[in-house]
């Protein structure tokens, strides 16, 4: 990524974590999960995340516990490296490097100091084969070993980790793949391979699809394709071998996980039902269903107490015994986005697509997902291939009382069904009620959606426009026969025919915008006149914007055939236009800020501009790869104060996007990162020490050292970076004691050289003090300033004294 | 682990029926009072005075009614014959009535003996009355004359012979005590004053007139005949202002609300309407058992008595506004809310250890067999009768939950003659429904793929394809002659308004001020321009 000025491109959270498999710890107390770049820890009583394992370069494709030491787990990764971590402190203690790209790891008490891995297959790392190696851990003190001793166990093997299993005692190893199972006995050293045949009797596949191996008996559970599972039994022969089957889910089984003692296998698919097979009575089972989303992996405590169950929804749900959910781990939930992203006014949450007739609440703030909220309201069947509804727009209020959200579901054969729901916020329960439901608000599929923005009018209007060359308005009436105010249809209205594409309110709600394929018709929503028509041929309208605040003269919109208008609305004319192949257009509600993600060349630009001037604030180019087709400026909490021109558009609010693949991006700058690093570093989780009465008596005398050192740590948070440039300083600490010439000598070189940084903190100098200091400043002798202002020296010298002592303890 | 959603049964807006001021006002009455009398009751009049008694003309006799008591206060009973039209005088004291037998009698309230009787007429009197004075009647007869007597002296003032049948209604000015009305079964009704010897006024209201009712300002007059009623402006010259053709039999009695802004009538069709008096619509309705000869009013609209041809006497009184508020909160009250609240109220003491039980869902019978995925059974568990007559929206919502889950096919097939008939007779009722019609449409499709091969077996589904492919016919023809009125009306509406002031409506020629000229061409530096 191109360093860019002090501003960049940065991961906003949400990262998956449902990529691999969870390990829950001895003492079921902390649960280790994949994510992204890091390990995250997660208790599994209070669902917090209490820290992050960072020291990975690419993806993590694996964790697990080391067998000799529960206190210490290893991570695997695409980056080629395999990194043993203390989990309680999160304390990096060991990197292996392999040296190849690692997509799997397992581990058996009985085979010490090895670890198994997968690696592609020697040779070409682009080949779809990989190979089970086993790797010698070597044993040295330092932190980084290369470790590049590799001897193969088996050959073409799956890279995904559900298809290996270590067999009772770690005497064999299986692993599935295809239509074929491999046993490989480590005593023997012989391998032993079972086929199936593509397709059964009722055509159902057979391709195995997990494995799973019972701990205390030689028996291989295999999950299939059709929604089977096998037990396998005998398997040390080559012809003798029996296997039984077990059939309940009707989709191919993704998840299969015997209990520690073996009397229970557990088995989880696409139906998001958590089945619990009795080992040797397997007529009966147990449910646990509804679980939400489909099951991914299946992990159970090493004392069995808890179960886990990761989803495709980006969640992990820890289970009691079987029978009760007792924590549920929500990630970001990442899926087809149909919605544009928006910012609830009132929780200033990012709201999205979240699992499937769900749209969620995401706290920026605090990266944590806050609720989702039922929009379809349906029992939602867990099956492959079935259409189902989906919120394809959601847009809230300026006040965000009220949230607009529209479903519809496409069958292949039978009508296109839409349902436009209007949602008022209720004070009481802090959620959204559902207020009216219109069932075909529109013939045709719905284009765009926006609510009039005046927040002192009395009034809520809903302007929708769809593909049967209409658009709607909605307002909220009071019919006299029902008990509550409904939401009804107020006016219609077409042009010429034409498709409507988007629709725009002004900032002041006077106007409404309403872009007909190449025309673009100003109206009056208060008498539904049309007003003016503006088009600008050829290539029909993508994007529509009004300008805020000083701008809100303007109307901009971007056209398909690449062209950036800016129409004033005073004079009906365009006042500039520009070629710009524009993706998204989107404008800051906090300023008159506009930003155009403009795509070119198979990757995405950004500018920043303000209708006024077609000149751009602020441009990064290569922001990410593919189209960006949503963004969002999310306002911030604390305004920024950079006065620098090119940063200056992030001081009121945040610009997010999603990138191709659907990862949440955002800008930060420089200052801010500084400070983020700063907090980071006091906030200390101290959740990892047991309640013992030795906690008691340690853990008071650390609050209190705590305590003295917040001072501290809160000052170091503020205090102004030092002048790097002075040499003086560098020169006065740096060098020993011993060679330094007398003090009272280097005091006055010392001042000079703390007054030289004056320059620099000119710029944090509130305005009134500015031309001030120009002016003596011109004057051209620092004594002689200094003395004028003789307050301003002072000033100085206390800004600088804590920096000094920190220095010089 | 998430609970069962139930199925989302939409709440449909009601068509017609709408709940206005009107609806709430007329039905704030309580159950009706009914009260047998001896013959079939042909007129009821209030008594100006309070307690606001009433006079019941039954057969041979008059009874009086206080306003609240069941039994009569007060019977009339020296009738020879049939008894017509008892009523009241002003003052409340006096009360008169006329008889079969063509005598015309004179009662004090508190007395039982007819204080005068007055002879003249040849044939039964109908029409009795006082005129405003208070010393003069008015009577109107079978022998085609009406009359006016002097109540001191007992004798006969006037006769007007101008009508051509039976006079049965007549009416006194409040205002002038010269004038009256009178209607026939010559169709006419005329006005009199008695200061001259013919009438001043005549219309033709077209039919037999069987009630006459004056507005309180007395410039307009109601005449009821046949099934219209008709509106008369008096002072433009008995000039006809509306003809109300609500009933569909004959009119016999009319009545005014208190305050003069409704008019009611009551028929032989059983139905009592109610009418606005700005725009004479009909703004409720009330039924009764049988045809109703005789309406009042008590003022302030306290109670409704309706008198029918069964000889029975209806009395609704006003609900009192405690009444009304408690009736509404009984209907929340279950009969068995007390043994389902028992031990709900209780408050937890400070010791006490409180253990919480999980609220249990209750599901519907469908919903539970949704749950377990018995897709036929659910839908069997829908299409129960009493769900399927009374709310066909449960089995349409069920029907397209199924639909949505895609196992709509397996829940209609396999079923035998009698399961299929019963589903084919809820699809006969509800397919032309506008809003039922996109889910069973889809139903009705997969029904005739799934038992094509059968068709011929069974005489009975046989007869209701055969209905429903009828039905079907007829909503297609139907649906044509909607399409030619919506492009007539179009026409119209694109022909009549301004064309300016229409660009949404349709396609009207509408030249759009297109603003195509690019004034400034500006470039952004896209290449390399800015590097910051």
């Amino acid at each position: 990524m191109v360093e860019h000025g002090d501003i960049r491109v940065v991961h906003r959270g949400g990262s998956k974590i449902d990529f691999r498999q969870p390990v829950i710890t001895n003492d079921s107390r902390f649960l280790l999960c994949a994510s992204g770049e890091c390990v995250k820890v997660f208790s599994t009583s209070t669902e917090e995340c209490i820290h992050d394992l960072q020291g990975h370069t690419d993806l993590v494709t694996g964790v697990l516990l080391r067998p000799s030491n529960h206190l210490q787990v290893y991570s695997c990764s695409i980056d080629g490296t395999v990194r043993l971590w203390d989990f309680t402190d999160g304390i990096l203690i060991k990197t292996y490097v392999i040296g190849c790209p690692v997509y799997s790891i397992y581990a058996s008490a009985n085979h010490e100091g090895v670890i198994f891995i997968v690696v592609p297959m020697l040779g070409d790392k682009r080949s779809e084969l990989f190979q089970l190696v086993a790797v010698h851990l070597p044993q040295s003190g330092d932190q980084l070993v290369e470790s590049r001793e590799l001897s193969a166990v088996l050959s073409n093997v799956s890279s995904n980790p559900a298809d290996i299993a270590f067999g009772r005692g770690g005497e064999y190893i299986a692993s599935a793949k295809g239509l074929q199972l491999k046993v490989f006995f480590f005593k023997k050293q012989k391998s032993y391979e079972f086929s199936l045949k593509e397709d059964n009797k009722k055509g159902g596949l057979n391709t195995f699809t997990c494995v799973a191996c019972h701990p205390k008996d030689d028996c291989i559970a295999t999950g299939h394709g059709d929604g089977k599972i096998r037990l396998w039994r005998n398997f040390n022969h080559k012809k003798e071998y029996t296997y039984s089957t077990l059939h309940w889910h009707h989709n191919a089984v993704s998840s299969l996980c015997f209990t520690p003692e073996g009397t229970n296998l557990l088995s989880g698919g696409v139906e998001s039902v958590l089945v619990q097979w009795r080992y040797n009575q397997e007529s009966q089972r147990d449910f646990l269903p509804r679980l939400g989303a489909a099951i991914t992996h299946i992990a159970v405590s090493p004392d069995g107490a808890l179960f886990c169950t990761s989803h495709s929804d980006n969640k992990i749900t820890i289970i009691q015994s079987c029978v009760k959910v007792s924590a549920v781990i929500q990630g970001l939930v990442k899926g087809d986005v149909q919605t544009d992203l928006i910012v609830d006014p009132r929780s200033k949450a990012l709201v999205l697509n979240g699992k499937p007739g769900h749209l969620q609440f995401y706290s920026l703030q605090r990266d944590k997902l806050l609720y989702n909220l039922d929009i379809v309201q349906q029992e939602y069947i867990h099956e492959l291939g079935l259409e189902q509804f989906e919120v394809v727009k959601a847009a809230f209020d300026a006040s965000g009382t009220w949230l607009a959200t529209v479903e519809e579901r496409k069958q292949k054969s039978a009508e296109l069904e839409v349902n436009l729901k209007l949602w008022a916020f209720d004070e009481q329960t802090q959620s959204f009620v559902l207020n009216t439901t219109i069932s075909a608000p529109h013939e045709a599929r719905i284009t765009a959606m926006c609510f009039r923005q005046a927040t002192d009018s009395q009034t809520t209007m809903l302007v929708s426009t769809s593909k049967d060359g209409h658009f709607k308005a909605w307002q909220l009436a009071t019919p006299a026969h029902t008990e509550g105010p409904s939401w009804s249809c107020d006016f219609v209205g077409t042009y010429h025919g034409l498709v409507p594409e988007c629709c725009c309110f002004s900032a002041d709600s006077s106007l409404l915008a309403v872009s007909f394929q190449e025309v673009v018709t100003v109206w009056s929503p208060t008498s539904w006149e049309l007003l003016t028509t503006l088009s600008q041929p050829p290539g029909a309208i993508r994007d529509l914007c009004f300008g805020r605040l000083s701008c809100s003269k303007y109307l901009l919109g971007t056209t398909a055939k690449n062209l950036l208008c800016c129409w004033n609305l005073l004079t009906c004319s365009l006042e500039w236009s520009t070629s710009m192949d524009i993706s998204l257009l989107l404008a800051d509600p906090l300023s008159e800020n506009m930003a155009a993600f403009c795509c070119q060349a198979g990757c995405t630009d950004l500018f920043v501009f303000k209708p006024s001037e077609p000149r751009p604030l602020f441009s990064h180019k290569a922001v990410c790869s593919g189209t960006v087709t949503r963004a969002v400026f999310a306002p911030r909490e604390k305004m920024l104060d950079s006065c620098e021109e090119n940063s200056q558009w992030l001081n009121r609010s945040q610009l997010h996007f999603l990138t191709q693949y659907m990862d949440l991006m955002t800008f930060t700058t420089k200052a801010e990162d500084d400070r983020l690093m700063a907090s980071s570093k006091q906030l200390v989780i101290d959740d990892s020490v047991a309640m013992t009465p030795f906690y008691l008596l340690l853990g008071k005398h650390r609050h209190q050292q705590q305590e003295n050192q917040d001072p501290m740590s809160s000052l170091s948070a503020e205090r102004t970076p030092l002048p790097q440039s002075s040499v003086a300083i560098k020169e006065l600490l740096q060098t020993p004691a011993h060679v330094l010439p007398s003090t009272s000598f280097l005091c006055s070189m010392f001042v000079q050289s703390l007054l030289i940084s004056v320059t620099d903190l000119r710029s944090n100098h509130s305005e009134r003090h500015y031309p001030q200091m120009e002016k003596t400043w011109n004057s051209g002798n620092q004594q002689h300033l200094f003395q004028e202002n003789p307050d301003d020296h002072q000033m100085i010298c206390r800004l600088h004294l804590p920096q000094l002592r920190s220095i010089c303890t | 682990m998430a609970s069962f959603k139930p199925t989302n049964i939409p709440v449909y807006p009601k068509l017609g029926e709408k709940v206005t001021q009107d609806t709430l006002y007329w039905k704030n009455y309580k159950a009706p009072v009914q009260i047998k009398e001896f013959g079939a009751i042909t007129n009821i009049d209030f008594s100006p005075v309070t307690p606001h008694n009433f006079a019941v003309t039954a057969f041979t006799r008059i009874h009086i009614y206080g306003p609240f008591s069941q039994e009569p206060v007060k019977t009339f009973t020296r009738f020879k014959d049939t008894a017509y039209c008892g009523r009241f005088r002003s003052d409340g004291q006096l009360l008169v009535a006329g008889c079969e037998d063509s005598v015309v009698r004179l009662f004090d309230v508190g007395g039982k003996v007819a204080l005068r009787m007055f002879r003249g007429h040849t044939k039964a009197v109908h029409v009795t009355d006082f005129t405003s004075d208070r010393y003069q009647i008015l009577t109107g007869s079978d022998d085609y004359t009406c009359r006016l007597w002097d109540i001191p002296n007992a004798t006969e003032l006037n006769v007007y012979q101008e009508h051509t049948d039976y006079i049965r209604c007549g009416i006194t000015s409040k205002l002038n005590r010269d004038l009256f009305i009178t209607g026939s079964y010559d169709h006419t009704l005329k006005v009199f004053d008695a200061r001259v010897d013919k009438s001043v006024m005549s219309m033709d209201h077209g039919q037999p007139i069987e009630s006459l009712l004056l507005y309180p300002s007395e410039g307009l007059l109601v005449s009821a005949g046949g099934r219209y009623v008709k509106v008369w402006d008096l002072l433009k010259g008995g000039q006809p202002l509306v003809s109300l053709r609500n009933h569909h039999k004959t009119v016999t009695c009319l009545a005014l609300s208190s305050n003069g802004q409704r008019l009611l009538s009551a028929s032989l069709d059983r139905h009592v309407k109610v009418y606005s008096t700005t725009n004479y619509k009909v703004v409720h309705n009330f039924d009764y058992a049988a045809s109703i000869l005789s309406l009042a009013l008590a003022p302030d609209d306290e109670s409704i008595v309706v008198g029918m041809t069964n000889s029975i006497l209806s009395i609704k009184h006003r609900k009192s506004p405690e009444e009304s508020r408690e009736i509404s909160g009984q209907q929340r009250r279950r009969p068995s809310y007390r043994v389902f609240v028992k031990g709900k109220n209780y408050v937890p003491k400070q010791d006490d250890y409180l253990v919480s039980k999980p609220v249990k869902q209750y599901l519907a019978k469908y919903d539970k067999q949704l749950k377990k995925f018995n897709v036929s059974k659910a839908l069997d568990c829908a299409l129960e009768k009493w769900i399927r007559l009374r709310n066909p929206e449960v089995p349409v919502a069920v029907i397209k939950e199924l639909d949505r889950r895609g196992t709509l096919k397996n829940a209609l097939a396999g079923r035998d003659e009698q399961q299929l008939s019963r589903l084919l007779s809820f699809l006969i009722g509800n397919l032309v429904d506008m809003r039922f019609a996109p889910v069973l449409v889809v139903a009705a499709e997969m029904i005739l793929d799934i038992y094509r091969s059968i068709l011929g077996q069974s005489p009975v589904i046989d007869r209701q394809l055969l209905r429903m492919q009828d039905l079907l016919e007829r909503e297609i023809d139907y649906q044509k002659e909607l399409v030619e009125v919506l492009g007539m009306l179009d026409t119209m509406f694109a022909s009549s308004l301004p064309k300016m002031e229409v660009p949404w409506i349709s396609s009207a020629t509408l030249l759009p001020l297109e603003v195509a000229v690019p004034s400034k061409k500006l470039n952004f530096p896209l290449e390399g321009g800015i590097c910051i």
